[in-house]
Formats: C-alpha cells, sequence, structure tokens
C-alpha cells in the first residue's frame, strides 16, 4: 500500500543508548525487568537472613542441594499456572491431580506392568512417565473443555476438580500406600543416584554459559540487522558475565555437596576403587529434579514468548474480545492451556513419586495453593495479561527458602503457614503499589 | 454510481434480534469499489450491529451477504478477514499489556522457519508502516495500554491498512481523537479511497460525513431510513432524516425548520 514514504526519522537509527546517570536509567538500558531484580534482591534478603540466624546451615551446599530438589514440583507446575491465571483463569486441581496421575503411575509400575513384563524392566519407566503424561493432558483437556466450550467458570471447575481427582487418588488403591517404584523411574526424584555428577555438572554449566552468550550476540545481531535501537555494550558484556557467573556458581554449590559416606563406599565397591584413608568424596552434582525444572521453565518460557499459542494466551488475558476479533480461536487456546497445565502435573507428579518412592493418596495435597502462590510471587496478575515464566520459578524458590529456612531454624508448623501466608499477601500489596505507581 | 459495476459488498434483507429486539431489520445495504458509504444514526440504530454481521463479529438471523456478486457466508473475523475485510472497532480492540506490533499481527503472526514468532520481522513492518501513517509515533516495545488515544487508533488503523484491505469497516475512527490527528485520520481516508478500497464508515460527526461520504444511509431503529448520495442533500436534510427518520421527500417544510432551530 502505498501512502506517502517518509525517510526514517533519527532517532530509528541504528544507535548505542548513552548511560544514563541515575541507577533507574542503568537498569533501563540494560532492559532487565526491575520487577524480576526486585524478586532476586527478595531472595538474596531470605537466603542471607536465614543463614545469619541459622549459623550458616542455611547457605551449606547441603541445604542448598536439598532446597533445589524440593522446589522442583512446585517450580514445573508454577511454569503452567502462568498461562493459566495469565489467559484469566485458575487451576485449582493441580494437587489432586498430582495425587490421582501420581497414583495412577505407580499403580502401573508397582503392580500392572510386573505382572507382563516384570519389575524393573527396562522400559518401564517410559511407558509410566508417558502414560502420566497422557493422563495428564487428558484430565486438563477434560476441565479445560468444559471451561471453555461449556462455559462454567474455571474457579468452579477446577474446585470440583479438586475433589474429584483426590477422590479418584484415593479410590485406584483405596487408600493404600503404592511402593516400591520402578529403580530406574527413581532417578527423576534425585535422591543419592538421581544426579548427573561432576563432570556432566560442569559441562550442562558450560552449555548454559555458551547459550547465554549465543542469546545475546544473536539478538544484537537480529537489532543491528534491522537497525533497531541496541543496549549499550557494557550491559551486554555485564548481563553475559553476571548471567555466566550465576549458573556456573550453582553448580559449583551443586558439586560441593559429596555422597554421604556408606553410599560412596558402595560406589568405590562397585568400581572395585580402594576405600581411601581420608574417605571418598564424590559430588552430586544437578538433581535430574533440578534439570527437569530447569528444563520446563525454557520449554514454557520459550512457548510463553516465542510461540503463537503463548501470544493467544496473553492476548486474550489482555483483551478477550480482541483475541476473538483477532480472528484467534479463543476457546481452543484455553483448552491448550489447561492442556499443557495438566502435562505439567504430570511431569511433577513422576519427580514427587519417584523422589517418595512411593505414592499415597494425599499426594500433593494443598500444593495448588503453593504452585498458585508461587506464580503471584512471581508477579503473575490475577486479574489476567500479565507474568512470566522465570518470575514464577523464582517464586517457586522464594516460598522454598522461606519453607526450608523455617523448618532449619524449627519454626513450628502453624507459625510456617502464618508466615508464608503473610509474605504472599505482602508480596502482592507491594507489586500492585509500584504496578499503579508506574501506570501514572 | 454505475449500474454496470458489480457492487463490493451487498448485504440483503439482513436482520439481528437479541431476545426479542429488533436490533437490525431487514436492512439492505452495498458498498462499491473505490466508495465511502457512511452509516449514520443515533444511538441504538443499529449501525454497529449490521457492520458486525459483515466483519464477523455478530452472526445474523436472517440476510444473505455477497463479496464481489458471490454469496460468501461470514461465521466469524477469519472468514471476514480472508476475503479482505478489516474492521477499525469503536473501541479499537486492542490487546493493552501486548506492544504494538504485536497487536497490528495480532492473530497473523510472521513466524520463522520454525514456527516461532518474529519479533524483529514484526516490528520493522510496523515502523515501517508508522512512519508513514504516524511519523511521530515511536513506542515500539511498550504495552499500547501506555499509549494515547491517537497513538492507539495509529495501532488500530495501521492493523487495518496492513493486510491490503479491500473493504474496511471503520467504526468511529475520529471519536479518540484530537483536531490534527482527525485531519490525519480523514487524509487517510481520502487516500484509501483512491487507491480503490470499499470504505464503510461509522460516524456520529456529521462534518467527517457531509465531508467524506460519497453516498449516506441513515438508520433509525434498526430500519434504513434512507440512502442519500453527496450532492442531493444537505447536512440539515441529513440531521433531520437522523431525527425524525423519514426520508428527504418525505419531509414536511415545518420539520425542517424544526431541525434548523
Amino acid at each position: 500500500m502505498s501512502i506517502t514514504e517518509l525517510p526514517p526519522k533519527d532517532s530509528e537509527q541504528l544507535h548505542e543508548d548513552s548511560p544514563r546517570g541515575s541507577l533507574k536509567g542503568i537498569i533501563r538500558s540494560t532492559e532487565i525487568d526491575t520487577r524480576m531484580l526486585g524478586m532476586v534482591g527478595l531472595l538474596l534478603v531470605i537466603w542471607v537472613g536465614f543463614n545469619i540466624m541459622s549459623g550458616g546451615t542455611f547457605l551449606s551446599p547441603r541445604n542448598l542441594w536439598n532446597l533445589s530438589v524440593q522446589f522442583a514440583p512446585v517450580a514445573i507446575m508454577a511454569t503452567g499456572m502462568v498461562l493459566i491465571i495469565v489467559s484469566r483463569n485458575i487451576d485449582l486441581s493441580v494437587g489432586s491431580m498430582l495425587g490421582f496421575v501420581g497414583m495412577a503411575m505407580a499403580l502401573i509400575q508397582a503392580e500392572i506392568l510386573p505382572r507382563s513384563i516384570g519389575f524393573d524392566h527396562p522400559l518401564t519407566w517410559v511407558i509410566v512417565l508417558l502414560v502420566g503424561l497422557l493422563l495428564g493432558a487428558l484430565v486438563g483437556m477434560f476441565q479445560g473443555f468444559i471451561v471453555a466450550y461449556v462455559g462454567v467458570p474455571s474457579f468452579i471447575v477446577t474446585l470440583g476438580g479438586l475433589l474429584v481427582w483426590r477422590g479418584v487418588a484415593w479410590s485406584l488403591a483405596s487408600g493404600r500406600t503404592v511402593a516400591p517404584m520402578d529403580s530406574t523411574f527413581q532417578l527423576l526424584g534425585g535422591g543419592s543416584r538421581g544426579s548427573i555428577g561432576e563432570v556432566g555438572s560442569w559441562v550442562v554449566g558450560a552449555i548454559a554459559c555458551a547459550a547465554i552468550i549465543f542469546g545475546l550476540i544473536s539478538s544484537r545481531r537480529r537489532r543491528i540487522k534491522f537497525g533497531f535501537r541496541l543496549r549499550p555494550m557494557w550491559a551486554v558484556v555485564g548481563l553475559g558475565v553476571v548471567g555466566c557467573l550465576a549458573v556456573l556458581g550453582a553448580v559449583w554449590v551443586m558439586n560441593s555437596y559429596y555422597l554421604p559416606e556408606n553410599v560412596a563406599r558402595q560406589v568405590a565397591e562397585d568400581q572395585g576403587i580402594a576405600w581411601p584413608a581420608g574417605g571418598l568424596q564424590i559430588p552430586l552434582g544437578i538433581s535430574y529434579p533440578v534439570l527437569i525444572a530447569i528444563g520446563m521453565m525454557l520449554i514454557m518460557g520459550f512457548i510463553a514468548n516465542r510461540r503463537r499459542f503463548g501470544r493467544y494466551v496473553f492476548s486474550i488475558g489482555g483483551n478477550p474480545e480482541a483475541a476473538e476479533l483477532g480472528g484467534i480461536n479463543t476457546k481452543w487456546t484455553v483448552v491448550k492451556a489447561f492442556m499443557v497445565m495438566g502435562i505439567l502435573v504430570g511431569v511433577a507428579a513422576a519427580v514427587t513419586i519417584a523422589r517418595l518412592n512411593a505414592a499415597t493418596s494425599g499426594l500433593g495435597t494443598l500444593s495448588e495453593l503453593y504452585v498458585i502462590a508461587a506464580a503471584v510471587i512471581g508477579g503473575t496478575s490475577l486479574a489476567g495479561g500479565i507474568g512470566t515464566v522465570q518470575g514464577a520459578v523464582l517464586g517457586a524458590l522464594v516460598m522454598q527458602s522461606l519453607q526450608s529456612g523455617m523448618v532449619l531454624m524449627r519454626v513450628d508448623a502453624p507459625l510456617q503457614d502464618i508466615v508464608v501466608g503473610i509474605v504472599l499477601v505482602a508480596a502482592v500489596a507491594v507489586d500492585v503499589f509500584f504496578r499503579r505507581r508506574s501506570e501514572r | 454510481m454505475n449500474d454496470q459495476v458489480t457492487p463490493l459488498v451487498e448485504m440483503r434483507e439482513m436482520s439481528v434480534s437479541f431476545g426479542g429486539v429488533h436490533a437490525v431489520e431487514n436492512v439492505n445495504f452495498n458498498l462499491m469499489p473505490g466508495e465511502i458509504h457512511a452509516l449514520v444514526g443515533g444511538n441504538g440504530a443499529g449501525k454497529s450491529t449490521l457492520v458486525k454481521t459483515l466483519a464477523g463479529a455478530q452472526r445474523a438471523d436472517s440476510g444473505q451477504i455477497y463479496v464481489d456478486g458471490e454469496p460468501v457466508s461470514i461465521a466469524n473475523p477469519r472468514d471476514a478477514k480472508a476475503l479482505g475485510i478489516e474492521t477499525i472497532y469503536q473501541n479499537l480492540a486492542l490487546a493493552e499489556n501486548i506492544d504494538a506490533p504485536g497487536n497490528m499481527f495480532l492473530g497473523r503472526e510472521l513466524t520463522t522457519g520454525f514456527g516461532n514468532l518474529d519479533d524483529s520481522a514484526m516490528e520493522n513492518a510496523t515502523r515501517k508502516i508508522m512512519g508513514r501513517l504516524n511519523p511521530k509515533f515511536e513506542n515500539f516495545t511498550r504495552p499500547v495500554a501506555f499509549l494515547s488515544g491517537g497513538q492507539r487508533q495509529s495501532v488500530a488503523i495501521a492493523r487495518a491498512v496492513h493486510f491490503n484491505a479491500r473493504i474496511l469497516i471503520m467504526d468511529e475512527p475520529t471519536a479518540a481523537l484530537g483536531p490534527s490527528e482527525t485531519e490525519q485520520v480523514r487524509n487517510l481516508i481520502r487516500q484509501l479511497k483512491t487507491e480503490g478500497i470499499g470504505i464503510v464508515l461509522i460516524s456520529h460527526d456529521i462534518h467527517d460525513v457531509f465531508d467524506l461520504a460519497d453516498r449516506t444511509t441513515v438508520m433509525l431503529q434498526g430500519k434504513v431510513v434512507g440512502t442519500v448520495s453527496k450532492g442531493e442533500v444537505t447536512m440539515d436534510e441529513i440531521l433531520a432524516m437522523i431525527i425524525i427518520g423519514k426520508a428527504p421527500q418525505d419531509l414536511t417544510q415545518s420539520e425542517i425548520a424544526e431541525i434548523r432551530g
């Protein structure tokens, strides 16, 4: 369409922003989300605070390693809850779904498959995992269908789901505890064998650093290609350095936690190594649950930001009418969001039963609240349209750090709940305050 | 208008009712290539409902739409867009939380070879079209919630124009704008007309209508009062049609005098 062509304006020409004097200007020119920065700050305060109060125990590799494993299931589910909440819905059923899917997966590997292919068959874990993901997807699709096509509010549908799936989880095994799990499947839960070891962890760290650097370079290249505004070079280098240091630091911490002596002795025996006089220190490295959580965060972040489906979810949250008028199939998009949530519940269920080496009918009770809280603390707006996957994962880390710290301090369980509840409300209040101010 | 030319759009005997209220009743409406056809009337006259059936945002209870003389079925906005019908809605229909390029390409995103969103390409295309429509526009990466009324209007218009519309529906395009922005939109409408695009213009601004429209159809309570061509009537006569609901030839002198005050 030929409307009078104007020459491109100076401001659109290729140029770098000069760093502005104020701290605000500096932060803005790095294009980092200030909300995320605030969350990282909050996390650091919690960590340092607990570390001082616990006399250095909180930031020990052992505690951080355990914290990282415990945080994984909530983090995995929170990455999906973001999309649900962004689309102006809610899923209260994830805890019960986790119980149901977890119980089903436990029954398959402990009771059903052994009858045909025997216990600890090499394929057991794959079959169980696939069935779990499929089951999660089906439950999510079913609930999403009722929300989108029948028009029952998601609060009601998933409140019903909360009761239904918990009841189904109970009746599947009549309330029994189902154990043990397949030995390969157990690796999904971490534990002394479920980690990738020292070398593997450094390799993962190196790949992550390479990815960070590659990402920064390729985004700069694209912007140069189209002649868009660039972030200053010092900010790019700074982001790369800080990012790589954080990754390598985390790997170092994970590698500083060693196998307990009796397990190390077993490993030494298996590999025919003589037990040295000073003992053998075998680093655990990054555990599988943490790897899975990070993987889900990357995948879901990618889906949210770089795929049409993610864009549609956000547009529905921003203005459902506009999305519909834009030609988006909003109903199917909502169904898909619930399906993705269901699949993530399946993943979290696998991690949880693998870690416990058992499934109980109470599995996942109340975890819907932790998942929603993680998403909301992570900056997801319950009004819809606003939220990030990384924020939700950080939110899960904040929640787990609080809990873990209080357990370490031997705070009574009721007081723990009181603190978590207050932090949830306070975090959202602060967020609302700053958001309102920034809109002015 | 030349009778030999096939209308770009022809709507025959369109009816829409909401719970027993006839919002649109047996309305006939057509649009020629390169024509600006204004649709006017008071609140609740049925203008917006009528064009929504053309845009795919509202199902008609009865009636048939023809595009280029062929009967078509428009069940949703996707169908309308496939026929080259673009709409600028009164409420602009923007997702507040998404930036201008995201809104411009909403539902029709550009993707890379792997089906990933190509944000840079979308931003680039948006910058190009904004350079022509509204050179002052600079907020390409902020959610449109932070933009002014005029800027949001630019986004809505850019979206309609970018996809090579043949039929453009504008529902109150200047309602949220200041005088200079209004003039900009008027110039744009004239320019689009010269390119052979048919425009359905809904407006409360009688000056807009008198200035721009080749033909004007007046609606009242869901029915067409009459359709008049440019130069056939005075502004007062159009006003009389809107208020009294009679075609110009049926108006009495006293009624016209009453409008003039």
